[in-house]
């Protein structure tokens, strides 16, 4: 199959490489660099001193805002699978064949809504004169502070991936083989136990992955833990943010973003792993 | 069909459609929202509802702005999609029709750019571009913005590859056609309704894109930034005015897409073209 390097082929594969090695693999490890530079009278120098990874390491506030990132992105992808998986299964096996079409289209439009005017909106729900707050008065509840806590930030999350989970989890229950599910319900296996024994293992590589996605697009975000989480407890982004935007800490931002892709790097390879160590045993079943 | 019958229960049907309802009513909240207070008069929105005025439009247009965000916008999208258009044809065309050492990581460099959290590429691309003096304008933007939306175009123009007869492109050359001839007069045309798909796509992810740009873009600000400036300040109905206002170019340009790439009907006349 191999043929010689010629000027057409180049033409089409050349320009994403160059591309994609000018401005994307070089400014990732121009980062590493960076985080060994120091910084004197707010200006950047080059330099090799580990000075940065010392300090924000040593740092409480850096663990703490590592152990919430952490700890809200794994409680997003969670409640984002558990919630989102009824929704996919009911539209992969109780709905018609147009009317999952649709269903499938309209999960598409949020992606190019605006993510910003989405938390905006939510703001508009949840402050203490908002929609919520005005229909629970109604009948005789509240009002309850529900801006700037936790459960908003949630909220926000939930905003962001969920139509994401729903659609991963949907393409990978919409190949399942069906006469293994009507084997079971042949075999006297009840509803809910066929979910559990043979419709999730079946489904067990998209789930994973639809966490994992999950995973990767609330831990990096900042949106939600400042808008609608009013930015306490602070995550790894919002230092990020604060340490470029307002001081000229850029070494030590790329400490915290390397730290953050180090992170990810390391569950997206455990989840890959748990995924299709969970294959086998499924297509067993 | 039968197996199903003996397992299906009413109840559990109509309560999992139910289910269904709510999650896309969950979804749908904000959007709805977000027109709806756009056209409401009251300058704290919430219910009941005032009047319906379109103050917000007009306190939005009279801002100069955000016509110059708008104008950035535009501008940065058309030609980001331009561009990542060209390099995703051209890494889906390698993908499609090149065995080669290394392909894998290719691949990898094609594709994985969007799974980057955007803060950190923001970061990145703020360091890496002010290093070489090319932060804080319009051309970091559009620089930054090639690299993740490429990716789309990539993968949707090699969906369109992937139905393509793998014996169209050898006979052309049997019947002798050059390379570059069998390209313009086999493979564009076959894929021409992808590589629209693709530009309109990736134009309405850059269009939404606030993050990166927000680190790399400067005083030379795009509408979403500006949205996010909005956020950062006083609270206004204005954001709403504004994302009812991007909501409807964007799904334009996403229905556009979608008709063109569902155009499936359309292989043979393509062959003719």
């Amino acid at each position: 199959m191999r043929r010689p390097i010629s000027l057409y082929g180049l033409t089409f594969s050349l320009p994403l490489l160059v591309w994609q090695l000018l401005f994307f693999v070089f400014p990732l490890v121009f980062l590493v660099a960076l985080s060994f530079w120091t910084v004197k009278n707010f200006t950047i120098r080059p330099d090799f001193n580990p000075v940065n990874w010392v300090t924000m390491f040593g740092k409480p506030v850096f663990w703490q805002a590592y152990g919430t990132t952490f700890g809200l992105a794994a409680a997003a992808s969670v409640l984002a699978s558990v919630v989102a998986f009824p929704c996919s299964y009911a539209i992969a096996f109780k709905l018609s064949d147009s009317a999952r079409r649709m269903a499938v289209f309209l999960m598409v439009i949020p992606f190019f809504t605006s993510y910003l005017v989405r938390v905006y909106s939510w703001q508009i729900f949840l402050s203490d004169a908002g929609i919520v707050n005005v229909m629970l008065g109604a009948v005789g509840l509240g009002p309850y502070p529900m801006l700037n806590t936790v459960g908003a930030t949630m909220v926000g999350y939930m905003t962001l991936a969920l139509p994401l989970v729903i659609l991963l989890q949907l393409f990978s229950l919409v190949f399942i083989d069906r006469t293994l599910i009507e084997a079971a319900h042949n075999m006297r296996c009840g509803r809910i136990r066929t979910v559990f024994e043979v419709v999730i293992p079946s489904a067990r590589v998209g789930l994973v992955i639809a966490a994992l996605f999950c995973f990767i697009l609330t831990f990096g975000d900042f949106v939600s833990p400042v808008y609608l989480g009013g930015g306490d407890p602070t995550t790894l982004s919002i230092l990020i943010t604060d340490t470029t935007k307002s001081g000229q800490q850029w070494p030590r931002a790329a400490v915290i973003a390397l730290t953050m892709i180090a992170t990810l790097l390391v569950v997206a390879f455990l989840s890959v792993r748990f995924a299709y160590a969970g294959q086998a045993k499924g297509s067993r079943t | 069909m039968n197996s199903e019958q003996i397992n299906r229960s009413r109840t559990v049907d109509w309560t999992l459609r139910a289910y269904i309802v709510l999650a896309y009513v969950f979804v749908f909240a904000p959007i709805a929202a977000s027109f709806v207070f756009s056209l409401n008069s009251d300058r704290f929105p919430s219910i009941p509802l005032g009047s319906v005025s379109l103050d917000w439009y007009r306190a939005v247009a009279a801002d100069p702005l955000v016509w110059q965000g708008l104008g950035n916008t535009l501008m940065i999208g058309l030609i980001v999609g331009v561009v990542s258009t060209f390099l995703g044809f051209g890494a889906a065309y390698t993908d499609y029709r090149y065995h080669f050492f290394g392909k894998q990581a290719y691949l990898a460099l094609a594709l994985l750019p969007p799974t980057i959290p955007v803060i950190i590429m923001g970061l990145a691309m703020l360091a890496f571009l002010s290093r070489v003096d090319l932060s804080g304008r319009a051309i970091s933007v559009i620089i930054s913005h090639v690299v993740i939306c490429a990716p789309f175009a990539m993968a949707i123009i090699r969906l369109r590859l992937s139905q393509m007869d793998p014996a169209l492109e050898p006979a052309a050359w049997n019947l002798g056609a050059s390379e570059w001839a069998t390209m313009w007069h086999v493979i564009v045309p076959f894929t021409k309704p992808a590589i629209f798909g693709a530009l309109f796509i990736t134009m309405a992810v850059s269009f939404d894109e606030f993050a990166i740009a927000w680190f790399v873009s400067g005083l030379n600000e795009t509408l979403p930034v500006k949205v996010l400036g909005f956020l950062q300040g006083q609270v206004s109905p204005r954001i709403n005015a504004i994302g009812t206002f991007v909501f409807v170019i964007s799904m334009t340009l996403v229905i556009v897409a979608q008709v063109l790439l569902s155009g499936r009907a359309a292989p043979k006349s393509d062959e003719k073209e």
